[in-house]
């Protein structure tokens, strides 16, 4: 297998579904002629032109809501957000229609939509620029919400998105584009909506997905130094949320962390600890952990920023707490 | 006014405590001096005595909790007083174990099937919905369990260690018939160290990893002391006899203030001879030893001694020493004589710079003015501190001992 980084495996993604079906599209702010802020679309505009890879003005809510009418009339548009802090600018778009369109027409029409959109911090872009808020959009029932921490998972998962007929936000992470991972060679998909063990352990299960996958590995390399092998979740998907998987891994180690860069209070690991209750309270030995942000807007100040965000240190520290 | 009772500092080294067991509960009366709580340190298992008289009006922490010294553990007061606000937000100083260290059992017992623990305060058991589980499926008691979690939470490995041991005693019961030919598979135990065995494991690798050891051997008669000994208990009353290690801690005193440099401590670049010599006693207790010291031995008459060692050793397998008890060694004896030994090597005992071995007083053949004759004869050997002493002052200082034990009455002037 190739070893690639997440920003060629997102790129190829979108290459091979636009090549396959052309009723693919991309819009958003600099997509086309200058090839994306990430340089995800680099060479998309030259090899497509402008009908197919659409400049837009700095206008979340013109985006998005030209998306959805798009989708509804048959095209399967992808609308970039710049990030998706930006995301609040579009948001009855986002969670008021898109999700429930095809509810309120009684199935009449369908809304074939994926929004990409770069969230997270870490790169010193400021309080408004920075921010990890997938829960909130994981709350509405309808829109789909997916963020992958691996390459090979971006491109198969992104696939998918594009070739479904609901929309679907799928969130990528500022500072993973150069994360490199093997990608299998030609075509693949990977189901939306299900959940992976990304490392097999027995000592404590860590739930996560994202930036929290890439901190969550390098925590259990450190742990296994130790004879504490964490069995990691990759959630990949956080609506519809596959928690079979993670009952699996908690019935078998009974102790559990959830690690999520965004903050703890209605959180993604509010939401994890809460189904683990439901559903394996007979299985559980200690309470679970949620390793989060700092309940702060982020920082400017790198080290300030850093101190905010959950670092791995973190979460050794919280396996080792709940393995007391 | 009610008054806050804190986790006591035992001994200058001493960090936090394990809450053991509460003596008296919350509601009962007290009087100063009664004890109100058993801790665990380092060390032993001590007595905390309550400095007021009155009701406790609230225990702070739980059994099992490792406090941190000078943390509030307990509220004494009058009956109906309410707990001022002062005490109850320093509630929140209760146990903050280091992640390395796995809480302990209170006692050094292995089944902990057998050990009965009152319940929290609360009435509600603290185990994991796990644990229970396991318990109800199990058929185990889980009040019978002591929990080895945070807090004394009872978790799954407190549930199967019970059940595991419990398996493994009936399958010894069944072992009675010699001509089964089946071969019974006797499972592994794990032993959780108390934190006495702890102590004791730091601080011999300690010792021994950092103290360059020599060692002295020399054989001693013993046949004045013997006599010297049967004389005087045919006029002591049965608890006050002396023994013969009560003599070997007077001849060794006596022999360390003419030997200063073995009464000592290595420090860097000096040596700190003591000013007093304290003789520390070596003894077997229950999972490990103490070392309990007798204070100005040299200075001591022999009754006296024999008293106050009697006194602590008791209390030392009883494990209700006092700090006093085990603190202040300048020199330390390990006496296996009563198990039949002929000679062993002991480790030193830091910060000390020596410590005396002592074998089995015997009668055996000995060759006297070229006549083969019996006699007493009895085997020591000093462990030292090579930083601090060499081979020639050590020998003489096993000489010296010899004078005060071959002449006993030297150690009644």
């Amino acid at each position: 297998m190739a070893k690639i980084t997440m920003r060629e495996a997102i790129s190829q993604a979108l290459m091979e579904e636009m090549d396959r079906d052309p009723a693919v599209f991309i819009m958003g702010e600099e997509v086309g002629v200058w090839g994306g802020t990430y340089a995800v679309t680099k060479g998309f505009y030259d090899k497509y032109g402008a009908d197919r890879v659409k400049d837009t003005p700095i206008a979340e809510n013109a985006i998005v809501g030209a998306a959805i009418g798009a989708a509804m009339v048959g095209q399967r548009p992808i609308a970039e957000l710049m990030t998706i802090n930006f995301a609040f600018s579009a948001m009855d778009y986002i969670v008021n229609q898109a999700p429930k369109l095809h509810y309120m027409f009684g199935g009449q029409f369908t809304v074939p939509m994926v929004i990409r959109a770069v969230g997270g911090g870490g790169r010193q872009l400021g309080a408004t620029h920075s921010q990890t808020p997938d829960a909130i959009f994981a709350h509405f029932p309808g829109l789909k919400v997916v963020s992958p921490g691996t390459p090979e998972d971006a491109k198969g998962l992104l696939k998918s998105a594009i070739r479904s007929n609901d929309p679907i936000l799928f969130i990528e992470h500022a500072t993973m584009y150069q994360v490199r991972g093997e990608v299998p060679e030609g075509e693949y998909l990977i189901p939306i909506g299900k959940s992976k063990i990304q490392r097999a352990g027995k000592d404590l299960t860590i739930v996560t997905y994202c930036k929290g996958l890439e901190l969550s590995m390098k925590a259990a390399d450190e742990l296994s130094k130790e004879g504490i092998e964490a069995e990691i979740v990759d959630l990949r998907t956080l609506r519809p949320l596959d928690m079979e998987p993670v009952l699996e891994s908690f019935k078998k180690t009974n102790r559990a962390i959830v690690v999520e860069e965004g903050w703890k209070s209605y959180g993604v690991g509010s939401e994890i600890v809460s189904c683990i209750y439901e559903e394996a309270f007979d299985y559980i030995d200690a309470p679970i952990v949620r390793v989060a942000q700092k309940e702060v807007p982020l920082p400017y100040n790198r080290a300030l920023e850093q101190a905010a965000l959950p670092q791995v240190s973190d979460i050794i520290a919280a396996a080792k707490e709940v393995l007391r | 006014m009610a008054e806050t009772i804190n986790m006591p500092k035992l001994g200058f080294d001493m960090a936090e405590g394990t809450l053991v067991r509460w003596v008296k509960q919350v509601g009962e009366n007290i009087n100063k001096g009664d004890v109100l709580a058993e801790i665990e340190t380092d060390k032993a298992t001590v007595e905390v005595e309550s400095p007021a008289s009155g009701v406790v009006l609230q225990l702070i922490v739980n059994q099992g909790d490792v406090v941190p010294v000078n943390a509030p553990i307990a509220v004494v007061g009058v009956a109906g007083e309410k707990v001022d606000a002062a005490s109850q937000k320093s509630s929140k100083v209760e146990s903050q174990r280091s992640a390395d260290e796995k809480p302990l059992p209170a006692k050094p017992e292995p089944a902990p099937v057998s050990q009965t623990v009152s319940a929290p305060s609360d009435g509600a058991i603290k185990a994991s919905p796990l644990a229970k589980r396991i318990a109800r499926d199990n058929n185990v008691n889980l009040s019978q369990l002591q929990g080895t979690g945070p807090g004394g939470r009872v978790t799954r490995k407190d549930v199967e260690s019970a059940l595991t041991s419990s398996q493994t005693s009936k399958v010894s019961s069944l072992q009675s018939p010699i001509s089964s030919p089946v071969v019974i598979s006797h499972d592994d135990e794990v032993v959780q160290l108390t934190k006495l065995r702890q102590a004791i494991a730091r601080r011999m690798t300690e010792s021994k990893t950092s103290v360059p050891h020599f060692y002295v051997s020399h054989e001693y008669n013993m046949g004045a002391v013997m006599a010297m000994r049967k004389q005087v208990n045919e006029y002591l009353p049965d608890d006050q006899k002396l023994s013969v290690n009560d003599f070997i801690i007077k001849a060794v005193a006596l022999a360390l203030r003419e030997f200063p440099n073995l009464n000592a401590t290595f420090a860097g670049d000096k040596v700190v001879r003591h000013g007093a010599v304290n003789v520390g006693i070596a003894v077997a207790v229950t999972g490990g030893l103490l070392t309990v010291v007798n204070k100005n031995t040299d200075q001591l008459p022999l009754r006296q001694i024999s008293a106050d060692v009697k006194q602590k050793v008791f209390r030392a397998r009883d494990g209700k020493v006092k700090p006093d008890d085990i603190e202040g060694s300048t020199f330390s004896i390990s006496n296996l004589g009563m198990y039949d030994v002929e000679n062993f090597i002991a480790i030193v005992n830091p910060p000390e710079a020596a410590i005396l071995a002592v074998g089995s007083a015997r009668e055996v053949p000995v060759v006297e003015s070229g006549e083969l004759k019996v006699g007493w004869r009895m085997k020591a050997t000093v462990s030292v501190d090579h930083r601090v002493s060499d081979g020639a002052e050590a020998a003489q200082f096993m000489q010296s001992l010899a004078k005060y034990l071959e002449t006993p009455a030297l150690m009644l002037v």
